[in-house]
């Protein structure tokens, strides 16, 4: 393969999404001077992009805005602090075995790009009907929210009349809005958890505003239909199979990190999330190499991403600062137990909190009026109630004040949900 | 050929044996038309196989099958080279897992060599791990088969279609046989969609619809039963825990399934073997996942912990007999192509050169007009560059610098050729069977809706709402 040309650059932003375009702007903010952030897709922004709800923007720009003005809001800050932006553009492998250096296809061309540091931020998908193995034939008129919500809110093309929505995660709400907004109705809501999975607002939202009743404990056994999808079969919690008509289906929530980069780079992963491993300053253990956003937690709210990516210049600025450095500081590794599924970071560095100064929790069952315990070894470091018990898909932040306990020579650190 | 008719040949099926047999006789002095009922040529049992390049070593001696599958391997091979069909030349490896599938691999040898296949040997079993480490543990050993080959199942009939088309066969497509009339010395075929063709010779290569066509002729031959295999095709990152075909040795326990990487980087886990009666029931069910999970586990314990990007299922067009059922009937201008089961793929091209032997022999006067000049097809492999890996493409044409699906890295610029080729894509199917736009991992949560958008109008207003997940 011939490359077109090579060039150097101080930090590349892999996605341009909340996470990387509020690094880029930080980092410049901090005064690195050449900062550049490619995206894959045509307009940068990432998922806020097509998320036409409202509530982006809190707790990083401190105002509420819509997906679309919070994405363009992002771009045009990162720009405005004199990063480079570009979309179009993939990454589409590491040059060398270690390092940071990248292929990059563009409609300009083939390049290769070797940066001081690189931030890897590009985010999460939603599991398709596929990899859920959901059997059936393979009709038109199956989605997920991500291609639904473009499809209506970015090209306003008709979706169908009569829906199916498989999750009861938030994202799933956002369906069942971007259905409404569609005049598609929503047959049902369809979920394998035992409760809805999202904060009550939503939920009674939803059946309030559009009557779309929530089935829970029911599994999407087959979608059925020979060239458009004619309905349903799912099985209740009594086993009862029955079908429910709908022209369209949309699989929501229960996401994945968008790791291929990451793992093409042989980035270690977690079993449970998918997400590359990294420390509380966001490093992979690929030297010079950081990850932020839901990359690294699948799946936060697009401000606390943006908030990641903030952390992560902050870690890029310092390791510049000490590029030479050789020893890698001292860090503890973690583990969780069921029914939590993972923690992100993954690894702690000792003089690094996490971002916000808390360890995210992802839950894999119900546990109602639990308590998180964080233990290294025989010591507990820390126990607090979770307000409102563990729910799959809604994480659960546990302040880190207790980083100052840790033993560098005590091993583990491990996190547990308890019944009071 | 001298009588007033629409054409002189009719092939009716544009599946890999129609596609074969269109261009074969394109190279001659008689006119042409390849018929089919879909809006796309090799849309139905041609699309969904384990795409493997077969070597014949384990089909039933003595048969035509046997025959045409070793030659199809030969021609094949030479075809994709020339043609730019990916093909990787991985070899298959049998392996035995208990006391009886160990003794069977002696009469595997022994059979290959009654098809004519020497190359067939064995590999013990720290030899076995020693190639394929991701194993299961338990293989007591293996015969090691080094042409088996896989191959791009979906460029193979389009390139025989454009060849074809270049040939000046004249493609219809959406032309479902409705009924044949004999006509003189002829056939007046008539159509669903109120078109009729007057035709000198038919040639009936409708796969899964093949024994309602040679009833129609008045034959009692065969009946075709349509055999669904499911398949998982899993995530990418599978690709590196796989070396070879890893085929199962057939057992009176029941035949068991096959692992094989596929040439766009993934990993392929099955077929199942269901006999149905529905010609259309392409559905994969609960019990097939699981069936194909269970076996995958089994034989490979880390692949399961790679996501599945896709599950389908594919219909095979088998028949009571043990071999394919090619009759000509002189009289009646009529020569049936049928029953190619699961070997079609490979056999393709000698079952082409076959069947115009047949005619030949039957005193078509076949005179050689045009040379066969194999097109050179879009790439969809990944042993050798994409477009997007292209540097001077990209300088050259900034579309192909475009990556619009980015799970497979498909371009602008690939898409755009799909929907404007000598066979042009006319469905979403079609441009991912050209392309493998939103074949991918994602299945269209990044992709579908930017490339539906921007190319909908090209495929006449077909929007997201219209994307199956076939392909």
């Amino acid at each position: 393969m011939t490359v077109s040309h090579e060039r150097e650059l101080d930090v590349l932003v892999v996605g341009a999404g909340p996470a990387g375009l509020s690094a880029a702007r930080r980092l410049r903010e901090s005064g690195v001077d050449r900062v550049e952030v490619v995206d894959r897709e045509e307009t940068p922004g990432g998922i806020p992009r097509h998320c036409w709800h409202p509530g982006y923007g809190l707790r990083d720009l401190h105002r509420a805005m819509s997906g679309p003005a919070y994405a363009r809001r992002l771009v045009d800050l990162a720009v405005d602090s004199g990063a480079e932006v570009r979309s179009a553009t993939t990454v589409t492998h590491w040059v060398d075995d270690q390092g940071t250096a990248v292929g990059i296809t563009s409609p300009s061309g083939l390049e290769t790009v070797r940066p001081r540091a690189l931030l890897l931020a590009s985010g999460v998908r939603e599991r398709s009907r596929s990899a859920r193995l959901v059997a059936g034939s393979r009709p038109a008129g199956v989605w997920t929210t991500g291609q639904l919500q473009q499809a209506v809110h970015l090209h306003h093309e008709p979706i169908g009349r009569r829906a199916v929505v498989v999750g009861a995660e938030l994202v799933s709400y956002s369906a069942v809005m971007t259905l409404h907004d569609a005049r598609c109705d929503v047959a049902a809501m369809v979920t394998t958890s035992p409760r809805p999975q999202t904060y009550s607002v939503a939920r009674h939202g939803a059946s309030l505003r559009y009557g779309v009743p929530l089935y829970t404990g029911t599994s999407v056994v087959r979608v059925i239909g020979r060239h458009r999808v004619e309905g349903v079969e799912v099985a209740g919690p009594d086993g009862v199979v029955r079908v429910i008509e709908c022209d369209t289906v949309v699989f929501t929530g229960d996401w994945i990190p968008d790791n291929e980069l990451a793992r093409a780079g042989g980035l270690p992963v977690v079993a449970a999330s998918r997400a590359p491993l990294v420390d509380t300053s966001l490093a992979t253990p690929r030297r010079g190499v950081f990850a932020a956003g839901n990359l690294v937690h699948p799946v936060e709210t697009a401000d606390l991403c943006s908030l990641g990516g903030r952390h992560a210049a902050g870690s890029i600025v310092q390791y510049l600062g000490c590029e030479q450095g050789a020893s890698p500081p001292p860090s503890l590794s973690t583990s969780v137990s069921l029914p939590l599924a993972w923690v992100s970071p993954g690894v702690i560095r000792l003089d690094r909190a996490p971002v916000r100064g808390a360890f995210v929790l992802w839950a894999a069952s119900f546990l109602p009026s639990a308590y998180v315990e964080v233990r290294q070894g025989p010591r507990s470091l820390h126990r607090a109630r979770v307000r409102g018990g563990l729910v799959p898909g809604r994480p659960v932040h546990v302040g880190a004040g207790w980083m100052r306990l840790l033993d560098p020579d005590g091993g583990q650190v491990t996190f547990q949900a308890l019944r009071p | 050929m001298t009588r007033s008719s629409d054409t002189d040949v009719l092939v009716v099926g544009a599946g890999v044996v129609g596609t074969a047999l269109a261009r074969e006789l394109g190279r001659y002095d008689v006119r042409v038309t390849l018929v089919d009922e879909s809006d796309d040529i090799g849309n139905v049992t041609s699309k969904a196989n384990t795409a493997i390049l077969h070597t014949g070593f384990d089909a039933n001696p003595g048969t035509l099958e046997s025959r045409l599958v070793r030659r199809g391997h030969e021609l094949l091979s030479a075809y994709a080279a020339a043609a730019g069909i990916p093909v990787e030349p991985l070899g298959a490896l049998l392996v035995a897992w208990d006391d009886a599938q160990l003794a069977a691999l002696d009469g595997i040898e022994d059979k290959a060599r009654e098809n004519s296949y020497d190359r067939a040997r064995r590999v013990e079993v720290a030899d076995l791990y020693r190639r394929e480490p991701h194993l299961a543990r338990g293989a007591l050993g293996a015969v090691e088969i080094p042409d088996e080959a896989i191959i791009c199942p979906w460029t193979v009939p389009l390139a025989f279609a454009t060849e074809a088309v270049h040939l000046g066969v004249d493609l219809r497509l959406r032309h479902r046989v409705t009924g044949v009339e004999p006509r003189g010395d002829g056939t007046v075929v008539t159509f669903g969609n109120g078109a009729s063709i007057d035709t000198g010779w038919v040639i009936n290569a409708a796969g899964l619809r093949s024994d309602v066509i040679d009833r129609a002729f008045g034959h009692e031959r065969f009946s075709v039963t349509p055999r669904r295999g499911q398949l998982l095709v899993f995530d990418k990152f599978a690709r590196r825990l796989v070396h070879h075909i890893l085929l199962p040795v057939p057992s009176a326990m029941g035949k068991g399934v096959l692992i094989a990487p596929t040439v766009f980087g993934n990993v392929m886990v099955g077929p199942t073997a269901e006999n149905l009666t529905d010609k259309d029931d392409t559905a994969s069910t609960p019990e097939g996942i699981a069936f194909l999970l269970e076996k995958g586990r089994a034989l490979m314990p880390e692949l399961l912990e790679e996501e599945v990007t896709a599950v389908y299922a594919g219909l095979r067009a088998a028949t009571e007999h043990d071999d394919y059922q090619i009759h000509l009937d002189a009289d009646q201008r009529y020569v049936c192509v049928a029953g190619i089961r699961s070997t079609g793929l490979t056999a393709s091209l000698a079952i082409a050169e076959h069947v115009r032997g047949l005619l030949f022999e039957s005193g078509v006067d076949l005179r050689e007009v045009r040379a066969a000049q194999p097109p050179r097809m879009p790439n969809l492999g990944e042993a050798t560059p994409r477009p997007y890996q292209r540097a001077e493409l990209v300088a050259s044409d900034p579309a192909y610098g475009r990556i619009l699906c980015h799970c497979e890295r498909v371009t602008e610029g690939e898409i755009r050729d799909a929907l404007s080729s000598d066979v042009p894509a006319r469905s979403w199917d079609g441009v991912r069977r050209r392309t493998r736009a939103m074949n991918g991992r994602c299945q269209g949560f990044f992709c579908a809706a930017t490339i539906t958008a921007q190319f909908g109008d090209a495929l006449g207003g077909i929007v997201g709402a219209d994307v199956g997940e076939r392909a």
